[in-house]
């Protein structure tokens, strides 16, 4: 093995241009690879990060039908108490969940005293929500942040804000009607203003749950969503699947499902703007691997045929068709080998550099953002098998050709 | 026991409908340690028989043996194998391989055909390199000495295996006269020194001035078989 190596490197350093650009376009490939998958990863890292930890949480539990209705925030779709309890009594006992926030989603009119619009509100406690969304107040862009809201006050989003003249510390009206149609008016004071962000909830207003309770004149525990915030997101399928599972199976007198749970990919949007970014990675993985392949079988079939009265000695004086198919086989290898190394200390050289440089960049109405791309081992090194396994196929046919050869027609060739 | 016999040995190419008869039925023996060349005009079929008896072409009908195995069954695999086995061969153009020195070509069948263990191989080497005249050039390749040196090394690269039978193809074809003699007298030396049998094709009748027995051949036929003294000077 040791010799066939030798023997590929010094062949490889014979047309050291060749072998120099061949790298380079390999290089080339892998660098793209890398710097795509880092940057568009840390976006759809930061975004998702974004979506969940400010406004969704990770798993969200839903009385059956009320996500499909969501528009016109029913409030005749609320979870109730003894619904509550049994959804409490299976997160508490899941390890992989840190915390979980029960909201009450209500819709009303917003009135600074001259002029009515209106709002979508969340009604939270305010731990559990600091828990389960823990960017919210980040959120936050006038006004307090510590405690996030107590009864009597509201948080505004900003367009509203805008749109209202409404400042901090300004008294407003919010109107609602109960499930039983009955209006209810309640005053507020404004306690901040809330950035808004893409996707559903994302330019709602807040106030405390108590004060939506007394608004809508609930009566007992009843809520809209319970918000799930887990300990790891990559425990999202096992976790997700666990709750359909145990909260699927609980019926209600028609045999209905009670309960419905949705992971915030089937909620947000965002879900199919990332599911973009992995097709457009897989797209650029596709890329790489025709360079690859293009690049080393132009080259392996080139050293072919330059060398065939060499291959028809190596025949002739005993080399077993195996072992010239191995010498052409590691010339491709280490030419990935090589390419790829390359590529890889280049790629990792520019992430550290766009991470000291702090880039920023807009994204829809949210500015300023900082793009820290990062890569995970498990990238690079499935990058790196892929490229040389591809190096290695794309050599495969040439080196088979020169294994094959006739060696009296080998060593007649001028 | 002879080292190559052949019995009612043909080659037949054939090419779509054209059938060429290369070798038409010969028989002959070499024996061991024989100073051999076959001789003819192109296209009597010297290189074909070459190719033969060194398992580079298998036979269209007929046996050949070669140190004491039938080849004409071979594998390609077996072939390949029983040439790195029992022969060494010495080409016109000297076939080093160029990103080797002279050492590592020498090395080069020990290394990647027989295996042999580096600390045997690398005095196996000098050995022959030495027998050679050419152990002061080891370390430098093959694009930086003359065309006489490289038959030399060619020529240590073909018995380093200690291989019963050496097969030149016109091996002084691209020499100039003084260095084929020298090479010629080299290998006769080898002959003495190894007992191994050189068999050449060739036109040069310096070498055949050399042989101990000549083959001739004609149309694919061996017309004649001349048993002479080899004594002849260079």
């Amino acid at each position: 093995m040791l010799n066939i190596f030798k023997l590929a490197a010094r062949n490889l350093l014979r047309y050291k241009r060749r072998t120099l650009l061949t790298s380079m376009l390999i290089t080339l490939g892998v660098v793209a690879v890398l710097l795509f998958i880092s940057v568009s990863g840390s976006f759809k890292a930061m975004m998702v990060g974004q979506i969940t930890d400010s406004m969704l949480g990770h798993i969200q539990v839903h009385k059956k039908g009320y996500l499909a209705s969501m528009d016109s925030l029913p409030l005749n779709r609320n979870l109730t108490e003894k619904q509550i309890n049994k959804v409490r009594q299976l997160l508490e006992s899941n390890e992989a969940v840190e915390s979980y926030s029960l909201r009450i989603k209500l819709g009303a009119m917003f009135s600074n005293f001259t002029e009515t619009t209106n709002i979508r509100l969340n009604a939270v406690t305010p731990a559990a929500e600091m828990a389960t969304a823990p960017l919210l107040t980040g959120r936050i862009l006038k006004g307090e942040k510590d405690g996030l809201i107590k009864p009597g006050e509201i948080l505004i989003p900003e367009l509203i804000a805008k749109g209202m003249k409404v400042k901090v510390g300004d008294a407003i009206v919010l109107v609602a009607n109960n499930k039983d149609g009955s209006v209810n008016g309640q005053t507020f004071v404004v306690r901040g203003i809330l950035e808004g962000i893409s996707g559903p909830g994302g330019r709602d207003g807040m106030i405390h749950i108590d004060d939506a309770r007394s608004l809508l004149r609930i009566q007992g525990a009843e809520i809209s969503e319970i918000a799930i915030r887990l300990k790891d997101i990559d425990d999202l399928s096992g976790v997700f699947a666990s709750l359909k599972q145990e909260l699927g199976s609980i019926r209600n007198k028609m045999d209905r499902p009670v309960f419905e749970v949705h992971t915030w990919e089937k909620i947000s949007p965002f879900f199919n703007i990332a599911k973009m970014i992995d097709l457009m990675t897989l797209f650029i993985k596709v890329m790489l691997v025709a360079i690859v392949l293009v690049s080393i079988m132009n080259v392996m079939i080139m050293a072919v045929f330059e060398r065939i009265n060499e291959i028809g000695t190596m025949a002739a004086i005993g080399t077993s068709p195996a072992k010239i198919m191995g010498l052409f086989v590691m010339e491709g290898f280490l030419m990935g080998i090589l390419g790829t190394a390359l590529g890889t200390v280049i790629s990792l050289v520019s992430i550290y550099a766009m991470n000291v440089s702090q880039i920023s960049f807009d994204f829809g109405r949210q500015t300023g953002l900082l793009l820290a791309p990062t890569i995970g081992s498990k990238d690079v090194i499935s990058i790196v098998c892929i490229v040389i396994a591809i190096a290695v196929l794309a050599s495969l046919q040439p080196a088979w050709k020169a294994a094959r050869m006739d060696p009296i027609t080998a060593l007649r060739h001028v | 026991m002879s080292v190559v016999v052949a019995k009612a040995l043909k080659k037949t190419y054939v090419a779509g409908d054209i059938k060429v008869e290369a070798i038409r039925g010969v028989d002959f023996a070499i024996e061991p340690a024989s100073f051999v060349a076959f001789i003819g005009p192109s296209g009597s079929g010297k290189s074909t028989l070459l190719n033969m008896i060194g398992c580079l072409d298998p036979p269209s009908r007929g046996s050949l043996e070669v140190a004491g195995q039938d080849i004409s069954g071979l594998s390609r695999q077996e072939a390949a194998r029983f040439r790195g086995e029992h022969i060494g061969f010495v080409f016109q153009d000297f076939n080093l391989i160029p990103v080797l020195t002279v050492f590592e070509n020498v090395e080069y069948p020990l290394q990647m055909v027989q295996n042999w263990p580096k600390a045997k191989r690398q005095s196996r080497v000098m050995e022959m390199l030495e027998a050679v005249g050419m152990a002061d050039q080891a370390q430098k390749k093959p694009s930086q000495i003359s065309g006489g040196q490289k038959q030399r090394v060619a020529v240590a690269r073909a018995l380093v295996t200690n291989a019963k039978l050496v097969l030149a193809d016109e091996p002084t074809a691209n020499l100039d006269r003084q260095t084929a003699s020298r090479i010629i007298s080299l290998m006769k030396q080898m002959r003495d020194e190894f007992s191994t049998t050189f068999v050449f094709s060739t036109h040069d009748p310096r070498i055949v001035d050399h042989v101990e027995t000549t083959f001739t051949l004609e149309d694919g036929r061996l017309i004649r078989n001349e048993i002479g003294t080899g004594g002849g000077h260079a």
